[in-house]
């Protein structure tokens, strides 16, 4: 219990501090978590409203591949990242491993396939023959398709929310492909492991409190946006 | 010199098929500046298909449009010709925004000015009656009231052709009345052209320049309500257009302009040039029955007058529907008071008659 209080109190004192450490830690977070959403949200939202709205052979295969996706396990994307940007693999002219853009290259690939899923079911619920009336007041497909998306926005803002959690709080593929390298690629979580092993567990509560703290402003922020445009 | 006027729309051999079953087939249709068509037909007749084959929101599997003689998706391309058209479905389908911004939606969809919006889209509110409700979010709108919001909407677009898919479906009577009245006022103002669909045939009746009836994806028989009403071209037209009394006879006898037919071994009489042996489908419309009151011994009345037994009398609003057997059915409507002063009730005897010429005749096929 003494522990956890010590965490709360250092958590306290290192955010009142502005401890630049951690205040770095938290910014390259935010950074690469939300770079990596922003993308997965473009490559998600694309990708689920245009399998939500075409029929095609395999389309079955294809969801239960996006549903798949949904659950991939960070360690397994930060295996294959890790694999692709290595010195002798696919990508590894890149030269991106064990920096902040590899973290985002990874966690995109956990937060697109969660977008894609989140996307593809928000669609696919909007009455079937929406799309006719959208096309019957003359619209082109692709206003169409904006259209259906801003249709969708409350479920899409639960995907920007399930997508972003997934990715803050990931370490698994942020530690493989970033290297958890001091002041460069260190983020909350991997920063979190890394104190734990150590025995820092003050340290580690701190951040930890840090990360949660995060996790929710953000999330409130969006339940704010989610909630007000229901009652509108 | 043809001085017929050019129709706006022009469908030829139209056929769509689905899963292999010819769902729509149309050999020709066309429409004319300023009429107001409406088909009417049950469930599944295909009416939705030929709104949307004709919208170009789907494609037919065979067969052209012409819109003012250009042919669709050759000569006009698709969203050009989708522009000029405005569209009703059966549900309000609004947006989830404000009143305004969904009637806003079809002319910011053209990308016209903000400004330019303004005044349109406030005359489409104001005709029908929603100007109050222009900041309200649609999702908060009464059935009656979101169907406003869309017919408003495609006014708003000021299409050359509406089309109009069972808007009122699902209103209550009361909404239904007060919605067909505006509609029916604005129609008539603009003089736009429309294809109205429904399966109610006082709504077509109401609104129509000119009714069509449709089953299993086909037009059965257009014309004028009138037409179509007392000259049905086949048994389900007939039944369709409210014509309860269908009977099926065979010409016993020619006359002088007319002919006997023998239906149930009674023999009832009709105009028209019938050679005997001809098997015919004899409509009489209910409101043309008469009834009169107990019958005295064995009466036979001059022409088509039956003895009949009142086997059934059902309300039905301000009429009675009253269910005779003549040795044939027949049916017809009268007023409570009607029958009362005729003391006619469930088991009494008593006269139908109807007149000859308000027996439609239709010649079975071989």
């Amino acid at each position: 219990m003494d522990l956890i209080l010590e965490g709360i109190k250092k958590a306290f004192w290192l955010l009142v501090s502005l401890d630049p450490e951690v205040l770095g830690i938290t910014l390259l977070s935010i950074k690469v978590s939300g770079s990596a959403t922003l993308i997965s949200l473009f490559i998600g939202i694309s990708v689920g409203a245009s399998v939500a709205l075409t029929r095609f052979p395999g389309r079955r295969i294809v969801v239960s591949l996006i549903n798949t996706g949904m659950a991939l396990p960070p360690v397994v994307v930060g295996l294959f990242v890790t694999i692709s940007l290595w010195r002798n693999g696919p990508l590894g002219f890149m030269g991106i491993l064990y920096t902040p853009l590899a973290m985002i290259v990874a966690q995109t690939v956990i937060a697109t396939p969660i977008v894609t899923g989140i996307t593809l079911a928000a669609v696919q619920q909007l009455p079937a023959k929406l799309r006719l009336q959208i096309l019957a007041l003359g619209a082109t497909r692709l206003q169409m398709l904006w259209i259906l998306i801003k249709e969708a926005k409350l479920s899409l803002l639960a995907a920007v929310m399930a997508g972003f959690g997934g990715v803050i709080s990931e370490v698994g593929a942020s530690i493989m492909v970033g290297g958890n390298i001091k002041g460069y690629s260190r983020v909350l979580t991997t920063a979190t492991v890394m104190e734990t092993g150590r025995g820092n567990f003050d340290v580690a509560i701190a951040l930890s409190i840090i990360l949660l703290l995060l996790a929710y402003l953000i999330n409130l922020v969006l339940t704010q946006v989610q909630q007000r445009e229901r009652r509108r | 010199m043809n001085t017929a006027p050019s129709p706006v729309f022009e469908a030829r051999n139209l056929q769509v098929i689905r899963g292999g079953s010819l769902i729509l087939n149309v050999p020709s249709l066309a429409v004319s500046e300023g009429e107001i068509l409406v088909l009417i037909g049950p469930n599944g007749a295909g009416k939705s298909t030929l709104l949307q084959t004709l919208s170009a929101l789907a494609k037919p599997s065979r067969g052209e449009i012409f819109f003012r003689g250009q042919k669709i998706g050759a000569d006009i391309p698709l969203l050009q010709y989708r522009r000029k058209l405005a569209m009703v479905l059966q549900e309000p389908l609004l947006f989830d925004t404000t009143v305004y911004r969904n009637v806003a939606s079809g002319l910011k969809i053209r990308g016209m000015k903000r400004d330019e919006i303004e005044p349109v889209v406030a005359k489409a509110l104001e005709r029908f009656g929603i100007a109050h409700l222009r900041d309200r979010s649609a999702r908060t709108l009464s059935g009656g009231e979101a169907r406003r919001a869309s017919i408003a909407r495609a006014f708003a677009t000021n299409p050359e052709v509406l089309l109009l898919d069972e808007p009122f479906s699902a209103l209550d009577p009361i909404m239904r009345e007060t919605l067909i009245e505006d509609l029916e006022k604005v129609l008539r103002e603009t003089r736009i052209t429309t294809i109205f669909v429904t399966h109610d045939r006082m709504e077509a009746l109401r609104l129509a320049t000119r009714l069509g009836v449709m089953n299993a994806g086909e037009i059965l028989q257009t014309g004028s309500s009138d037409e179509v009403m007392n000259h049905p071209a086949n048994e389900f037209v007939a039944s369709l257009v409210g014509v309860e009394n269908v009977l099926h006879g065979e010409v016993t006898q020619k006359n002088a302009g007319s002919f006997t037919a023998s239906v149930a071994g009674q023999a009832v009489e009709a105009v028209g040039p019938m050679e005997p042996g001809a098997e015919v489908i004899l409509c009489i419309r209910p409101e043309n029955v008469n009834l009169s009151g107990a019958v005295s011994g064995n009466q036979r009345g001059s022409g088509n007058t039956f003895p009949a037994n009142v086997e059934k009398i059902t309300p039905m609003g301000p009429y009675q529907k009253v269910q005779l057997n003549c040795g044939f059915p027949l049916v017809t409507y009268a007023t409570g008071h009607a029958l009362s002063a005729l003391s006619i009730k469930q088991g009494t005897e008593v006269l139908a008659s109807f007149d000859a010429i308000s027996v439609h005749v239709i010649r079975k096929r071989e």
